[in-house]
């Protein structure tokens, strides 16, 4: 069980020992990040920016146009909002191979608090033209999809997560950009979870089959673009679904499926689990889980509770 | 590559009054565009485009080319002007400026107009991608230059200081931004209390040559429309490529609206459309065009 972070930081580092194109670009955050790890191993392709994100954004397309395909590091919270301008106009206008490692993404980032919590960067970058948005379950997922990247002529998003979680893949796993994952099938509910929260939805999904449930559940590694055919197949003629994301409920994952629903005519009911259109707080990972409903006991709960609505018992 | 096209001062200052005109011609047919910053940019556009950087139109993908970024991207026709006399793409083409379908958009976008390096428009943003050719270009042992053109309005936004703070950390003497100073900008601040029309320069209290040089720039002062202080202050700048490991600031002194009596030092010509007889004014100061018969540029007009 390892950290996103600390594999990010390892896999760049191996790729890059055959890949010239490979450079890292840190906010100066990069012990937090462990872009520190790269920096060690390859301090030649290893840039300090300062703590100036939209210069970051601004250099990495400008070494992108010699053939660089460049990795910029920060929390995430930063690239997505204070360096947007930027990601709109130079990569994702020119389509420049320019990577967006979003350290601390969502609600865990070291009880930083809300400042630095990225709750809406799935619905932020979801609608940039030409960027393909990425949130991996575990380090198997990560390293999977960090290689697919590197060899990708476009703009990227990769969400990362502080902590490490429970594996949900192991190293066979194999990543097809655009596909959903199919965990599990089953017939109460279909259950579409995305990032690291897939782990915990896993963990509570199997406490609900302990109590006789059974349900289908979709990882969604990949929520731009989307192959919403093998989405819509794997939803089938369910009744409800549950969307699972560590994310605002607001243009994220829920509402992705939901466009796959209404606009196929699935008519299936959506319940969102995710963070409520708010603001979250400081914290150890535990509370906040708890607090804010995506701990694996809170997922169950709600689940049991969607499905009370279409069955009542 | 070919360079050095045109051969003297009086042949630049003719390329020029022919891309001001350029200018007012589109934007008067297109009924869209900015006049007041293309013309005060022309002089520095023209002599970088006809002398000074190492070009050539035939190959405007060259990746040993030199770069240039128009940071000011609302600026966009006074570029195209330049391109398409310079042999990118033919003159004609201008009169599509701000059509749909066009390649020549309101600001420049790469993907579209051939020998646009980088796409502009949100401004700010042209001197830290120029920072990253000229990273790329050391850490790839290229040996050419990059220069950038910024509005002094422009330079209001944050993000230039992060690129100007940066910059020299990386020794990045092969980048050169060339600060327009026409000393106005869209509507800017009144200069006095009782003419609303009297704008007042928006680096008029920065002691901007102090301040790139307290960042760690090399700085170069000059008239923006004498093109001996420019191609003076480019060879400098060049000099110090692979020499003194720190990057150039050019702060040219320029007039908004150069060129032409009605648009000439007034914030009211920072955009606008000429009237038909505004265009014939236009032409008839700034329609002495040379003779380009005895240059290398007629065959590429041709």
């Amino acid at each position: 069980m390892k950290a996103q972070r600390v594999v990010w930081g390892e896999t760049l580092t191996k790729l890059a020992e055959t890949d010239d194109r490979i450079l890292v670009i840190d906010g100066d955050l990069a012990s937090s990040t462990r872009a520190d790890i790269f920096a060690e191993a390859h301090p030649d392709r290893f840039i300090q920016a300062g703590i100036a994100e939209q210069n970051m954004v601004g250099m990495a397309f400008g070494m992108s146009t010699l053939g660089f395909r460049p990795w910029l590091s920060s929390f995430g919270v930063f690239l997505t909002n204070r360096a947007l301008d930027q990601v709109r106009m130079l990569v994702s206008q020119t389509k420049a191979p320019v990577r967006l490692a979003a350290a601390y993404s969502g609600l865990l980032n070291g009880a930083s608090g809300k400042t630095h919590q990225d709750l809406e960067d799935l619905a932020v970058m979801r609608a940039l033209p030409n960027m393909t948005v990425l949130a991996p379950a575990d380090e198997h997922e990560l390293r999977a999809v960090i290689e697919w990247a590197a060899n990708y002529d476009g703009p990227v998003y990769l969400r990362l997560a502080r902590d490490a979680v429970t594996e949900v893949f192991d190293e066979t796993y194999e990543f097809v950009m655009g596909a959903p994952v199919s965990l599990a099938e089953g017939n109460d509910a279909v259950v579409v979870s995305t990032g690291v929260q897939t782990s915990r939805t896993v963990d509570a999904l199997d406490q609900l089959r302990a109590q006789g449930r059974s349900f289908a559940h979709v990882h969604l590694p990949t929520l731009k673009p989307v192959d919403t055919d093998a989405l819509s197949a794997l939803i089938g003629d369910a009744r409800q679904i549950f969307t699972v994301e560590e994310h605002s409920v607001v243009g994220g994952l829920g509402d992705l499926v939901s466009e796959v629903v209404t606009s196929r005519g699935l008519g299936a009911r959506l319940d969102r689990i995710g963070l409520a259109d708010g603001w979250a707080e400081s914290g150890p990972n535990d509370f906040l889980l708890e607090k804010y409903g995506l701990s694996a006991e809170k997922v169950a709960a709600r689940v049991l509770a969607g499905l009370e609505v279409l069955a009542p018992a | 590559m070919n360079r050095n096209d045109a051969k003297n001062v009086e042949e630049l200052a003719a390329i020029a009054r022919q891309g001001r005109l350029k200018v007012i011609e589109t934007v008067t047919s297109s009924k869209a565009g900015h006049v007041g910053g293309p013309l005060s940019a022309m002089d520095l556009m023209v002599a970088l485009y006809f002398h000074q950087m190492n070009i050539d139109p035939a190959e405007p993908a060259n990746p040993d080319r030199d770069r240039f970024i128009l940071s000011k991207g609302h600026c966009a026709i006074g570029l195209y002007s330049v391109l398409a006399l310079r042999g990118y793409f033919p003159v004609e083409e201008l009169a599509t400026f701000d059509h749909g379908d066009s390649r020549l958009q309101g600001h420049p976008d790469m993907k579209l107009t051939p020998g646009v390096d980088s796409s502009t428009g949100s401004l700010g943003q042209g001197l830290s991608a120029a920072s990253g050719m000229a990273i790329a270009a050391k850490k790839l042992g290229k040996d050419f230059h990059t220069w950038v053109v910024l509005g002094d309005g422009e330079i209001e936004e944050g993000m230039v200081w992060e690129t100007v703070i940066c910059a020299p950390r990386y020794g990045l003497d092969n980048l050169t931004a060339i600060v327009d100073l026409n000393g106005l900008q869209q509507y800017g601040w009144p200069a006095s209390a009782t003419d609303r029309f009297d704008r007042s320069e928006p680096m008029g209290h920065v002691d901007l040559p102090a301040v790139f040089r307290g960042f760690g720039w090399n700085t170069i002062e000059i008239d923006g429309h004498d093109y001996g202080e420019i191609l003076a202050a480019y060879d400098e700048a060049e000099s110090y490529r692979g020499a003194s490991g720190k990057p150039t600031a050019i702060i040219a002194s320029t007039i908004k609206g150069y060129g032409l009596s009605y648009t000439q030092a007034t914030f009211k010509w920072h955009n606008g459309v000429p009237t038909p007889e505004q265009l014939a004014t236009a032409r008839h100061e700034l329609g002495d065009a040379i003779d380009i018969s005895d240059t290398d540029k007629a065959e590429a007009l041709a």
